[in-house]
């Protein structure tokens, strides 16, 4: 199985806080990664280094080395916009641009340099597909997003993802925002794009990390305590801190 | 007495407030139609005055509003949104700087006008020796409205939400697109809103522009020939006792002038906004 991601040594500081202590993980390539832990244990943060997001934060400080197809993603020569064309990223709030649902896929797209309407208009289609919301949106795509309910409006962020083709996509916590309906279609539409993508969610919810990943990383105060495959991980814990969190005595 | 009543009463006051202050626009406006529509007339519209305003119209001042209020706005509207935009977005965020110039802006916007008109007196006027013209009084009405624009712009971008921004950097843009493309167009409203402002305040200044673009009633065409405003015609018809009935007309004018110019501020900017 090939690795598409491997993170070496990654550290994190925010100002005096050590956020991030030394993390070494391995994400392989059309697998579904769940990175699990409480409040504060750093998994969001570690998402957040593989598209470099946290230098927009002031006083943020990133060492060590995080691998894409082999390429430090870190190095001098690496472009920030590129690397953010292959590695998209899905938040937890779902936050729709105000304008029109296709203007919100065409976003994307348009910041790569596309502007042929016949093109765009291709990509928007194809990526509201795959993104499971075209036929319920197909007669308003000119409308303003924010019409949308709050499940459609995540799963347009998807398809505003998709749009600029990524090889990676992350997902920090992406149903919390969600109902249970909406919740079990964005589950299964993360299925779906796993023959496509390389997909690291991050989550609270225990079962949910069971349901659609294929390996998990359990994290606690900003180390990776567990790694391994999903299954393995929630029937056979190696750790007993792992096994506590998982069988819910704190967290 | 109950609760009920109680809340009866406060409701009343309230709306006894409301209708005040409704009272006091009205009655105002309605006094200045009044007393004004009888002086307004085609040529009162078109025609230049004469007779050191005794008769004719009044043309050239509203050319020179006009001219004086655009400058002024060329001038302070890119400075004023661009020093929001770099506060906001480029510059650290809780620096003395930023303290500075936030602290800087709001003293600047509680100065009196005739304080900016003394100050464009002496340096735009003599020191610079551009002499009472268009371009002084362009320049000093947009030192005195900078610090509104700079105001509001950083307040409109401040409301836009912190998501539209990690969310469009997730995407791959840059900054600047998603200040063009997001950020702008979301603060449109307002950052129109402090130009309306602004337009106000720039359109009845009166003491600012006496001591910087002088009064002359001559039809202003070059940016550096004097002119006298509305505001300035309305000041000295009423003071040096030429015509009341024309100082009405003339303020009326200047209300109507307020309002068309809002009217386009707001139509053309939410244009731009759209696209």
């Amino acid at each position: 199985m090939k690795i598409k991601l491997k993170s070496e040594e990654v550290k994190v500081f925010y100002k005096d806080f050590q956020a991030l202590h030394g993390i070494d993980i391995d994400i392989y390539e059309n697998r579904v990664t769940a990175l699990i832990g409480p409040s504060g244990c750093g998994k969001s943060t570690f998402l957040r280094t593989i598209n470099r997001l946290n230098e927009l934060i002031q006083g943020t400080k990133t060492e060590g080395r995080i691998y894409l197809d082999q390429k430090d993603i870190y190095s001098a020569e690496i472009d920030v916009v590129a690397l953010r064309k292959k590695v998209g990223m899905v938040f937890q709030k779902p936050s729709v641009f105000p304008m029109s649902i296709y203007e919100n896929v065409a976003y994307g797209p348009k910041i790569h340099g596309i502007k042929n309407k016949a093109q765009l208009d291709s990509i928007v289609e194809k990526s509201l597909i795959a993104a499971n919301l075209w036929q319920e949106v197909k007669e308003r795509v000119h409308k303003p997003a924010a019409g949308l309910s709050g499940g459609q409006q995540q799963r347009l962020v998807i398809a505003r993802v998709l749009a600029v083709e990524p090889e990676v996509i992350l997902m920090d916590e992406p149903a919390s925002a969600l109902d249970p309906i909406s919740t079990s279609k964005l589950e299964e539409l993360i299925g779906e794009l796993k023959k496509n993508y390389t997909i690291v969610i991050v989550t609270h919810n225990m079962q949910q990390a069971a349901r659609v990943s294929d390996y998990t990383g359990f994290f606690l105060n900003g180390e990776l305590i567990e790694y391994s495959k999903t299954k393995e991980l929630f029937v056979n814990p190696r750790d007993k801190r792992t096994e506590d969190y998982i069988t819910g005595r704190f967290g | 007495m109950g609760t009920k009543g109680k809340e009866k009463i406060i409701t009343v006051l309230f709306w006894f407030s409301a209708l005040i202050i409704i009272a006091i626009l009205v009655g105002i406006i309605g006094y200045i139609v009044v007393k004004g529509i009888s002086a307004i007339s085609w040529d009162f519209i078109t025609q230049p005055p004469s007779r050191a305003g005794k008769e004719g119209g009044i043309s050239t001042t509203i050319i020179g509003t006009i001219y004086l209020t655009l400058v002024a706005m060329i001038l302070a509207v890119p400075f004023g949104v661009g020093a929001a935009l770099y506060l906001e977005e480029y510059g650290r965020k809780n620096t003395r700087f930023g303290y500075a110039l936030k602290l800087t802006a709001e003293t600047l916007a509680g100065i009196p006008s005739i304080v900016y008109g003394l100050f464009g007196f002496v340096f735009f006027v003599i020191f610079l020796n551009m002499g009472w013209s268009i371009l002084s009084g362009g320049l000093t009405l947009a030192i005195m409205i900078l610090p509104t624009i700079t105001r509001t712009a950083q307040e409109a971008v401040i409301a836009v939400p912190q998501e539209y921004r990690s969310n469009s950097f997730a995407l791959g843009a840059t900054k600047w697109y998603t200040i063009k493309r997001l950020i702008l167009p979301a603060a449109a409203p307002g950052i129109v809103t402090g130009i309306i402002l602004s337009i106000g305040r720039a359109v009845g200044e009166s003491a600012a522009v006496i001591l910087t673009a002088g009064s002359s009633l001559g039809m202003p065409l070059n940016i550096t020939d004097p002119a006298r405003t509305m505001a300035v015609h309305l000041y000295i018809l009423a003071m040096e006792g030429i015509s009341m009935e024309r100082a009405f007309g003339t303020a009326l004018l200047i209300i109507v002038l307020i309002v068309i110019i809002n009217y386009l501020a707001n139509l053309s900017l939410r244009k731009l906004a759209r696209q």
